[in-house]
């Protein structure tokens, strides 16, 4: 048990960093963040041709650098201290990890290669409700993941010998994460009259098909676009299909689960920074003749700051841990079948022998833990960073608001924090 | 990063708590579960006799040097000791003022003399310690205080002694405890930090007098300790005159590690027994509840993380932001439990079990949970500390009103 960075982890720290520090600084993403698409391709195209980034956790055999969770977490915490605007969440988080959690092995040495050498981006789309409760009888409050937030359907496509040769795909996705842009959208959706877990599959579906139709929906977090996505009777051949076919929901979860501990990460990195600028403001700004930092009803509320966002780096890099494991020990056709819920801390598990397979098991609670705990600290922090800035805090000029506005849309993307309290409870009640 | 024990450890998991289950049963059976803070007034006398047993087979003080008669375990079997000593319900350790501060304390400024007469004590389980720090007008501000030693001549005409005067107040078990370390001015007139020294006190004396302070719960688990020309041994100073706010600070730092992962896994049982009536009285159906179970079963396990963090990093003294935020977390997190306890039993959480005042563990826990707060530097101070040390704010003024 060493629960701290190898050396090699550290650089990859402070080179994530450096390269931040120069490239994703508050000028850079005011300027990004007004872009239709949301982010600098020149930059993209750096992050991907000097950094290599978005190949960071797929295996050398698909041309990936093969590193793991926790060095992904260590670049996710530093791209949320910088707002940085990019595709890379969407790409890496959510469709990589789709990729690996549920993509065949033909899919996999198709698309794989391809983000890696950066010359595809690419999101996942589950979400098939608005929540705007426009007495539309289709909206429907929205958070998390539930079976039936996945409404697009699949109408299988048979041959002579009523064999499926494709599908037919027709529905509304929304809340995309930068879905305008990516090449590549994986999706979720059902057969028709199905319901439940039952019926859902996962799909490849390159953007430019016919009958899809993309459109970016201006959101209030302008670092991170989000997309409608509408599908007009798209027609893709069965090898699109995504692995364990109608069955594919356990595996939406696993890839949420995993996209989780990502999101965490950046939204621990948020508050860190969130910290550090309020930090910084206190110990200059004076009132009364001193620095306002010298007021304790301040310094207690940074300290709760910090207590609250160590804690949630604890957790992040826990979640790491747990990750990786999950995906060294994934088996598709195994997450489809009940997985057993393991807790170390619980009488009656005074031994592991296969200590590492009952860590993989953790995952679903620690990477609900690392969502809710880091939604909830990177909100109280930007808002905190709000009010002790007094009346700059509140202008559109200083950068206080840009981290509040992430910290929102964070920590609604994948569920906030009472949905993942109940994820956990359902496992530990 | 790694977070899976290596074969050797899971062995080491294996054998202690093999040694719990053959030895915590038969006439100690009725200690499991039984003392810690809140319930240290029962068994006290056969929990000394149990830590003797374990005394016996070497499970007293298993992180120590083996020169001093430790096992020198690595944290990470330390971890694991504490893990599966609080899973098999071991009970709280009367002695664990003597092994989690006096001895390590000893280890590190002790003369040779002092640990060859203090560590056997503590590490056999036959001599039990408290903690004279604070005093009525030293609290928060513990360098304030004003008991006072002299060093002098004995009745005996030849023998040097320290001659104490003054008051300790909440000492933590001084009833039943054989020795104390005491904070106590030796400079006459001096103020603050300057002049205080760190003097080892045997208790039973006839300038000792210890009076229980009852507590919220009704019962006594502090006191308050008179020193009326009490007396110790020239000897019994750890450093020099003048070193006791050095030593005294040090000390405190020894609280936090390891035993920190027994703290827990006792957490753990509470929260469990906390989940086992939710779940049999119908509360774990009501929504708010099992958002706050949940959010209990979080901190808890963010203990443990952070806990894994502090024990991974560097050991060289040096505090790091997740050893400084540890008190303030665990504090605010048990005092929630207490409550949380409460609103899962409803109503039956107001009905005393036996007698008058004879109070269920929860309700036990609920009402000490409100200490935890204040003991070992209040949260307050905690936040000060935070502060001021790991992000850098200006310190707090000086009062001098
Ligand atoms: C159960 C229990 C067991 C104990 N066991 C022992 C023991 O074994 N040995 C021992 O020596 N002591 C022991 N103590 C004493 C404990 O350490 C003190 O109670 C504690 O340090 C607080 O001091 P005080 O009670 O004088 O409160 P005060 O210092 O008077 O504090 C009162 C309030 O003022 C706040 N406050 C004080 N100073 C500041 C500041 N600078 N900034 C902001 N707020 C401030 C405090 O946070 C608190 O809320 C024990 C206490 C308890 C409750």
């Amino acid at each position: 048990m060493e629960f701290v960075f190898t050396p090699e982890q550290q650089m990859i720290q402070d080179t994530a960093r450096q390269f931040l520090d120069a490239c994703s600084n508050s000028g850079h993403v005011r300027d990004a963040m007004t872009k239709t698409t949301g982010y600098d391709a020149e930059l993209w195209q750096k992050i991907c041709h000097e950094m290599y980034w978005q190949a960071i956790h797929i295996p050398e055999q698909y041309g990936g650098l093969g590193l793991g969770c926790v060095e992904m977490a260590i670049l996710f915490e530093q791209m949320g201290r910088r707002l940085l605007c990019s595709p890379y969440f969407s790409t890496v988080a959510l469709a990589t990890n789709a990729l690996l959690v549920a993509g065949t092995e033909a899919q996999k040495q198709h698309y794989l290669p391809r983000i890696a050498d950066g010359s595809l981006t690419a999101t996942l789309a589950y979400i098939g409700h608005a929540s705007h409760g426009d007495n539309n009888s289709k909206d429907r409050y929205h958070n998390g993941w539930h079976t039936d937030s996945v409404t697009v359907t699949a109408l299988p496509q048979f041959n002579q010998h009523t064999v499926i040769t494709g599908y037919t795909l027709s529905g509304t996705l929304h809340y995309v994460p930068h879905g305008h842009t990516a090449d590549l959208l994986v999706i979720a959706a059902r057969l028709p009259d199905s319901s439940g877990e039952e019926g859902v599959s996962l799909f490849l579906l390159p953007s430019h098909l016919q009958g899809v139709e993309v459109q970016w929906t201006p959101s209030m977090d302008q670092t991170r676009p989000l997309a409608q996505i509408t599908l007009n009777n798209v027609i893709i051949p069965a090898d699109n299909v995504m692995l364990q076919s109608e069955y594919a929901w356990p595996l939406l979860e696993k890839t949420l689960q995993l996209a989780c501990v990502a999101l965490a990460a950046e939204q621990m990195g948020g508050a860190q920074q969130a910290l550090d600028l309020t930090l910084e403001y206190t110990k200059e700004r004076k009132q009364f003749g001193r620095a306002i930092a010298s007021f304790q009803a301040i310094k207690h509320r940074m300290a709760d700051m910090m207590l609250q966002v160590e804690s949630a780096r604890s957790a992040v890099y826990y979640a790491a841990c747990i990750a990786d494991e999950a995906l060294q020990h994934h088996n598709p056709a195994a997450a489809t079948d009940n997985v057993s819920q393991n807790d170390p801390l619980s009488p009656g598990n005074a031994c592991h022998s296969s200590l590492d397979h009952s860590l993989a098991d953790e995952l679903p609670l620690a990477s609900s833990l690392a969502k809710a705990y880091c939604s909830d600290a990177y909100f109280h922090c930007a808002a905190e960073s709000i009010q002790l800035h007094g009346g700059v805090g509140f202008t559109w000029e200083y950068d206080p608001h840009l981290y509040f506005k992430r910290a929102k849309s964070s920590e609604t993307l994948l569920g906030n924090a009472s949905f993942h309290r109940e994820k956990i409870a359902q496992i530990i009640l | 990063m790694k977070l899976s024990f290596s074969s050797e450890d899971e062995q080491f998991r294996q054998e202690i708590a093999t040694w719990l289950q053959d030895n915590l049963c038969g006439k100690y059976e009725p200690l499991r579960f039984r003392g810690g803070p809140g319930d240290e007034h029962m068994f006290p006398e056969e929990r000394k006799r149990w830590e003797q047993h374990m005394a016996q087979a070497g499970w007293l003080c298993v992180g120590w040097p083996k020169e001093h008669g430790g096992r020198a375990l690595s944290i990470n079997q330390q971890v694991i000791f504490y893990e599966e000593y609080a899973r098999a319900g071991g009970p709280g350790l009367a002695g664990h003022i003597g092994a989690g501060l006096t001895g390590p304390t000893l280890i590190a400024f002790g003369t040779e003399e002092q640990k060859q007469r203090f560590l056997p004590g503590i590490i056999n389980g036959t001599e039990y310690w408290c903690q004279g720090y604070s005093e009525p007008s030293a609290g928060s501000d513990l360098a304030n205080v004003s008991t006072k030693a002299v060093l002098g001549t004995a009745a005996d005409g030849h023998t040097q002694q320290w001659r104490i005067n003054g008051q300790k107040v909440w000492t933590s078990l001084a009833h039943e405890s054989d020795w104390c370390f005491v904070i106590a001015r030796t400079e006459p007139g001096s103020q603050g930090h300057k002049g205080l020294s760190f003097l080892l006190v045997p208790m039973d004396q006839p300038g000792i007098e210890v009076r229980p302070i009852e507590q919220i719960t009704g019962t006594s688990e502090f006191n308050e300790v008179f020193f009326d020309d009490a007396v110790t041994d020239a000897n019994n100073i750890v450093g020099q005159p003048g070193d006791g706010w050095k030593i005294a600070m040090a000390l405190l730092g020894f609280e936090r590690g390891v035993s920190t992962l027994g703290q827990q896994m006792a957490f753990q049982n509470e929260l469990d027994e906390i989940i086992r009536i939710a779940k049999n009285n119908g509360a774990a159906e009501e929504p708010t509840i099992r958002q706050r179970i949940a959010d209990a079963w979080m901190g808890l396990r963010i203990m443990r993380y952070n806990s894994l963090r502090m024990l991974s990093g560097p050991q060289d003294g040096t505090l790091q932001k997740e050893a400084m935020i540890y008190k303030l977390f665990w504090t605010d997190w048990h005092s929630n439990l207490g409550k949380l306890a409460m609103d899962v039993l409803g109503p039956e959480s107001e009905i005393i079990e036996e007698g008058q005042y004879g109070l269920s563990r929860l309700q036990s826990m609920y009402l000490f949970s409100r200490s935890d707060t204040i003991y070992g530097g209040t949260n307050e101070i905690q936040r000060n500390i935070i502060a001021e040390r790991a992000l850098g704010m200006p310190k707090e003024p000086k009062g001098a009103v």
